[in-house]
């Protein structure tokens, strides 16, 4: 039997993060892996928003915000595990996005774009400035969620960053697994539709604002796991983690690699992510490269990079 | 008893009078031809009554209950269903798909459902995979299924959104210029295929500049001119009617002084 598209992605997805660490110079790269899979992560959702439906989100550093503040907060303040408090952080996050979203979505165009930059600014500076409850800009400690000793108590034992390259990765293919069914699936041809016609998805039945409307949600909850991997992984969290630069960071992955591939958007995230942490040259001029990517990749290549490279090699041409 | 009627509708777009006090009506079955010079008002009409545009006048209803001004999607569910007269395909997805997009109603199905791939998720994906190949099959373009539909000719698309429109298993069928751009030979399957779909009891309303299309298959003809109808009838009388004539004449008139200009 041959294997579906979906199969392949996953294994070869799988295989990669089984395999990397057979070739890491230092442990360093592991701590790189697990950014890589983070981001990857945040970037799988808006692979669903932008790249299924063709909505833009300026702001969701913003949810990748309160997924991480919530792992910092609700352990402290509510007592919840804080395995617990990263579930409450998504569920927060999926409200406040179908909150922003219901009435911006009735309205045709860009508007999401700007509503959402405005939403993510917001969420940044309330977590830079309520000092007595986020820790303002020095941020705020995250309790260890007690996984690595858990995985002991079976017998496993691994280092710290060994431990948050596996969990990541694992939650990276649990996401990536989840996307690609919602693009074969009823709902994803759906938001297909309308990212191709709106006017012809309408015509057809599709419930052109409630189905944005999902994909906003579920992009928000992605964003939101993320960041409450990130919390726990790091033991710390800072209001930049919902900066705007980071929104920006998270769309110019989506569009490097191709916001219609999910393997492609993981591959986008790679390159960003692995960049500034290996050539310090990137990390001074972070801004500058991204924008640069992002005029370039829209100029030369407007369906990212994964999908052209999958192009050439089938000798369409770009 | 009638699937469709229209009546007293009109639109004004700013000052311009677009349609104005249009009504007919289309029986199970029956295949209604709207035709009229370039700026008759014709897809304006079209816009309205599927719900693109909110008309400033007038009533529609569909089986008896009044759906004027009701959401595009809404009306779907109601059983209407449509093409255009500029395509409006879904260039990224292939051709199947874009046929599996029209059984949208007949899929859809919880979220969470579709992201976990649950069983009957899979199952919905499968029925509308068959009845989809089955529709392409019905057109002529099941070799086709798997190509980008960006990738099909002109005459191909048309079809194509025809065998999405007919997904819906609409009870109203509204076709914008299905033959517009085909040659006879495509114009000739394409009456076949509208035929076949009026025989089967769907209420079809159709806009059409091929004239021998139009009087061969048409129970019925609407004339619009300026937004107004200017007559209505059976196709014999409608080729005989003076004002319809002149509406064309001047019209074609008035195109050959836009191509010198």
């Amino acid at each position: 039997m041959r294997l579906s598209t979906k199969a392949v992605t996953l294994l070869v997805l799988s295989l990669v993060i089984a395999v990397a660490p057979l070739f890491f110079p230092s442990t360093f790269y592991y701590r790189v892996g697990s950014l890589i899979f983070i981001n990857g992560l945040a970037v799988t959702g808006l692979v669903i928003l932008i790249g299924y439906a063709g909505q833009i989100s300026l702001g969701h550093a913003g949810f990748f915000g309160i997924g991480a503040y919530a792992c910092a907060l609700a352990p402290a303040h509510l007592g919840l595990h804080p395995v617990l408090a990263a579930v409450l952080g998504a569920v927060l996050s999926g409200v406040v996005a179908y909150v922003v979203g219901k009435p911006i979505l009735r309205l045709k165009g860009y508007y999401l774009a700007v509503a959402s930059l405005g939403f993510g600014v917001l969420v940044a500076m309330v977590l830079a400035n309520e000092a007595w409850l986020t820790g303002g800009p020095d941020g705020i400690a995250v309790a260890d969620p007690g996984l690595r000793a858990l995985l002991r108590g079976f017998g496993v034992d691994l280092s710290n960053a060994q431990f948050w390259y596996g969990f990541c990765g694992l939650v990276l293919v649990l996401g990536a697994w989840l996307a690609l069914n919602l693009y074969h699936s009823p709902t994803g041809r759906a938001l297909r539709a309308l990212h191709g016609s709106e006017v012809a998805a309408r015509t057809v039945g599709v419930d052109v604002a409630r189905y944005k409307l999902n994909a906003f949600v579920i992009s928000a909850v992605y964003a939101s796991v993320a960041g409450s991997l990130l919390a726990l992984q790091n033991r710390l969290v800072t209001p930049d983690m919902a900066g705007f630069m980071h929104s920006i960071e998270m769309v110019t992955m989506t569009v490097l690699g191709g916001a219609a591939s999910v393997p492609g958007a993981i591959l986008g995230a790679a390159i960003l992510t692995a960049l500034p942490q290996v050539l310090t040259v990137f990390q001074e001029y972070e801004q500058l490269m991204l924008g640069l990517v992002m005029m370039l990749v829209m100029i030369f290549m407007r369906q990212g990079l994964l999908p052209s490279l999958a192009r050439l090699l089938r000798g369409r041409g770009g | 008893m009638s699937l469709l009627r229209v009546e007293g509708l009109g639109i004004d777009f700013g000052g311009l009078r677009a349609v104005h006090d249009v009504g007919f009506s289309v029986g199970p079955g029956e295949i209604v031809s709207v035709i009229g010079p370039n700026g008759a008002g014709k897809t304006t009409l079209f816009n309205m009554i599927s719900g693109l545009y909110l008309p400033g006048r007038g009533r529609v209803s569909l089986d008896g209950a009044d759906v004027t001004g009701m959401e595009p999607h809404l009306l779907a569910a109601r059983g209407l269903s449509r093409t255009f007269q500029n395509l409006q395909i879904f260039q990224a997805m292939s051709v199947l798909e874009n046929v599996a997009a029209g059984h949208h109603l007949h899929e859809k199905g919880p979220v969470i459902a579709d992201m976990l791939s649950l069983p009957s998720s899979r199952r919905r994906s499968r029925q509308t995979r068959d009845s989809a190949h089955a529709l392409l099959e019905r057109v002529g373009l099941a070799r086709a299924a798997e190509h980008e539909a960006g990738s099909l000719s002109y005459g191909a698309l048309k079809r194509l959104e025809i065998a999405r429109a007919l997904a819906l298993e609409p009870r109203v069928l509204l076709l914008d210029e299905p033959a517009a751009g085909c040659n006879a030979v495509e114009t000739e399957e394409i009456d076949r295929l509208v035929a076949e779909v009026a025989a089967g009891g769907v209420a079809v309303l159709l806009v059409e500049h091929d004239m021998r299309m139009v009087m061969r298959i048409s129970s019925h003809i609407v004339v619009l001119d300026h937004g107004e109808k200017i007559a209505e009838g059976e196709p014999a009388s409608i080729a005989r009617n003076p004002r319809v004539i002149e509406a064309y004449l001047g019209a074609q008139a008035g195109e050959a002084n836009d191509a010198v200009g």
